[in-house]
């Protein structure tokens, strides 16, 4: 069921969460480029303090998800030492039952990297596994640490991921599993993937060992298609991706549940050491406000700074320095709003 | 690197309260798939280098021991008992259900707490990084491999990470002296506190305790998303790393696979029991018993072996013949672009090795 979106006059309200680190300079860009390019999205932007103890900042950015349906956020950081304190970007994800992370991995021809044509799609646990975040200390010195896999959620996620792969034209699906060692739990985890692998006899479907699929992925990433994985190996199949590609600065990630969707940076990286220098690459929040746009069915508005951005990477090359260039920031942005320039009908500017 | 002789691998230290035998038995357990050929190859290549050990071979298929399960047999356990060394082929695992991991019933039954694993680019063997030079030191008993796991209620199972004091303290230290002994400058603890912020958080806590007694060696802390990321974008950022269990595994095989794959990789099994040195790769089933396998990976965890028994002469001797032979590219096995079988490559070392 998808509940409608409040639409005032014609515009479509959007949780903002700058975060810490480079998330608000990167999610400033993105109102500077909307208000240009006369996007009908009003921000509701909600700050959360990294260093409260209290929840109550969090709280107020998961009743404006609750309201508008869908939200572009940075990495929250959570400073608090507490081990009661989880991490809010997972509290976030498991309040609005985000199930899903779909991370679109693919090559810039205009960047640099040892390998080309990589083009997979990560398809995550997002609520559960690794996340779980239930530890307790049995006696001093030592911690136990719980992964819960619930064949429910296996299941959800497996129908996820080979839907996506039909409806989007892909040819096969690797599970990424351990199951040789946690037998019981990515064992289900595998199970439930070739269970219901049969509905799609026309998807091919395969697995791979964890550390097995990171050696593959840096000989022979060609070989993957979609990649469906639990919550921790996702993490690290998408950051292996990413740095393949040419890093953390380039790509987006969409975090998706029955009812609302969160857009982000793939990697959702803080960049606690890059904040504020004006060197962070805006590309992925771009590309997170791109499919914020094509979730909103702002098609026009989606594929105009789409087009921006790629001309930007690959045609203009104007390059941060992660990427191997010397521009700044804003020497990006300065470059996709004169391509948007071209393209924005003087009407739609207020 | 001692006397200003080149070692390409390092020495791997050992706990102070081990002591070898004087007879300098190792036992060998050949292992399945491809073990058996490439273990042969070991031998013949020791042999012909003069190396002063003698082999006791052993086989671990499991028995059903006196409790009705299955295990290590006991004549296996007790050789390794006696001389407190091994080299070890791969060993077949299955997936799913059936019987644990022999691997792991291994690392348990000897105490083998840290997992060393060199990862150098191979001159002669061109990937597509030419600038590797990474140790990864990995918590080898506990951490996602407990094997503590339950279905709640059905659909419902749980795995538990064990994460303790003493084990994370002991590989904490470990990697210490190993980056002090080989003149390593920094150790990096890869961990992921800030989700398990209480396990992977005891873990980080014993590293930096160990850090605080070795200030000549730089440490530095970080994820193990972020180290993912950087390390196949730069991997010479990265000297020493040491991590639970899981993550070292996974990152062990990502370094390989930067160098070119796990039929050159060798390990050691550092323990309080002894040490096991072992190529890291599978059994190849689809190569077995074809004299096709590339005995590299095995032989220099033998050479790493020697160097921990402080046979150096001898070690090096084996792995620049080894090294040589690779960078000479002339007889090189298939997974190394080559046609050579096994034996033909085997005996393109023991030629540079006896005119040497
Ligand atoms: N948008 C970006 N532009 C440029 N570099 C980036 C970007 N995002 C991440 N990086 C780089 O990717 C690496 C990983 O980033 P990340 O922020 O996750 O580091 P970290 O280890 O998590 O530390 P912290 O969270 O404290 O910043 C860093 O080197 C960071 O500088
Ligand atoms: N020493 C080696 N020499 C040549 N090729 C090797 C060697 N080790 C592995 N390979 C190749 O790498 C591939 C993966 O092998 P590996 O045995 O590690 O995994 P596997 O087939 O899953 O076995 P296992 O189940 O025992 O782990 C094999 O297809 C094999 O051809
Ligand atoms: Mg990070
Ligand atoms: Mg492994």
């Amino acid at each position: 069921v998808k509940y409608p979106k409040a639409k005032y006059g014609g515009r479509s309200t959007v949780t903002l969460l700058p975060g810490g680190g480079i998330g608000p300079e990167l999610t400033g860009y993105v109102k500077e480029i909307f208000l240009y390019a006369g996007v009908p999205v009003v921000f509701e932007e909600v700050k959360i303090d990294p260093s409260s103890d209290s929840n109550e900042d969090l709280e107020n950015a998961i009743t404006s998800i609750r309201r508008n349906g869908v939200g572009l956020k940075g990495n929250i950081e959570t400073r608090s030492l507490s081990t009661s304190v989880m991490s809010r970007n997972v509290a976030l994800r498991n309040e609005l039952d985000l199930f899903v992370n779909v991370f679109h991995c693919y090559s810039f021809t205009g960047i640099q990297s040892r390998h080309q044509n990589v083009d997979i799609y990560v398809i995550r646990q997002n609520t559960e596994g690794e996340y779980a975040m239930a530890e307790h200390e049995s006696v001093p010195g030592v911690v136990e640490c719980l992964k819960i896999i619930t064949r429910e959620k296996a299941e959800r996620l497996a129908h996820y991921a080979f839907n996506f792969a039909r409806k989007n034209g892909r040819k096969k699906v690797t599970t990424v599993h351990k199951a040789n060692i946690m037998k019981l739990s990515d064992g289900l985890f595998l199970e439930v993937s070739r269970e219901v692998a049969k509905h799609y006899p026309e998807i091919e479907h395969n697995d791979m060992i964890i550390d097995n699929c990171c050696m593959q992925l840096v000989s022979k990433p060609s070989q993957f298609d979609v990649m469906l994985t639990t919550n921790l190996y996702g993490t690290i199949v998408s950051n292996v991706i990413c740095g393949l590609i040419g890093g953390a600065g380039l790509l987006s990630g969409g975090n998706y549940g029955d009812h609302y969707a969160v857009f982000e940076p793939g990697t959702r990286n803080t960049g606690t050491a890059i904040a504020g220098k004006n060197v962070a690459n805006p590309i992925s929040m771009l590309n997170g406000a791109v499919d914020l746009l094509n979730h909103l069915e702002l098609d026009h508005h989606a594929r105009i700074l789409r087009d921006a951005i790629m001309k930007t990477v690959n045609e203009d090359q104007i390059h941060t320095p992660d990427v191997g260039g010397s521009a700044t920031s804003t020497d990006v942005v300065e470059n996709v709003l004169k391509h948007l320039a071209q393209n924005v009908k003087p009407g739609l500017v207020f | 690197m001692a006397s200003g002789v080149f070692n390409f691998l390092m020495k791997s230290c050992r706990p102070s309260n081990v002591r070898y035998a004087s007879s300098r038995t190792v036992t060998l357990i050949p292992g399945d798939g491809i073990g058996p050929e490439i273990s042969a190859a070991v031998q013949k290549i020791f042999a012909s280098a003069q190396v002063p050990i003698e082999w006791e071979s052993v086989d671990v298929t499991p028995v059903r021991g006196p409790d009705g399960k299955f295990g290590i047999p006991q004549s296996a356990i007790d050789s390794v008992n006696t001389h407190k060394i091994g080299l070890k082929g791969p060993l077949m695992t299955p997936i799913g259900k059936g019987h644990r991991s022999l691997n792991l019933a291994l690392r348990k039954e000897f105490n083998l707490y840290a997992n060393v694993r060199p990862c150098r680019s191979i001159e002669g063997y061109e990937t597509l990084y030419k600038d590797v030079d990474v140790v990864t030191i990995r918590e080898n008993t506990e951490g996602e491999y407990s094997g503590i796991e339950h279905e709640i209620v059905p659909g419902v199972v749980q795995s538990i990470k064990l994460i303790t004091e003493p084990a994370s303290q002991r590989v904490a230290d470990y990697a210490f002296e190993y980056a002090k002994l080989n003149g390593r400058k920094k150790v990096t603890a890869v961990h992921k506190a800030n989700i398990m912020r209480m396990s992977d958080g005891l873990f980080l806590r014993c590293c930096r305790e160990a850090a605080k007694k070795h200030p000549e060696i730089k440490f530095e802390e970080k994820y193990l998303d972020t180290v993912c990321l950087t390390m196949v974008q730069e991997p010479s950022k990265y000297d020493v790393l040491v991590m639970p269990n899981l993550y070292g595994d996974i990152l062990s095989d990502l370094c390989a696979g930067l160098i070119g794959g796990l039929g050159l990789t060798p390990s050691g099994n550092i323990g309080l029991g002894g040490a096991i040195f072992e190529s890291v790769h599978g059994t190849a089933p689809d190569i077995a018993g074809k004299d096709l396998a590339n005995p590299t990976a095995l032989l220099l965890s033998a050479v790493m072996m020697l160097r921990h028994m402080d046979l150096g002469q001898h070690a090096l001797k084996i792995e620049q013949a080894c090294l040589a032979t690779i960078r000479d590219g002339k007889v090189l096995t298939g997974d190394l672009g080559g046609k050579a079988k096994c034996s033909e490559f085997t005996n393109a070392i023991i030629k540079r090795i006896e005119s040497s």
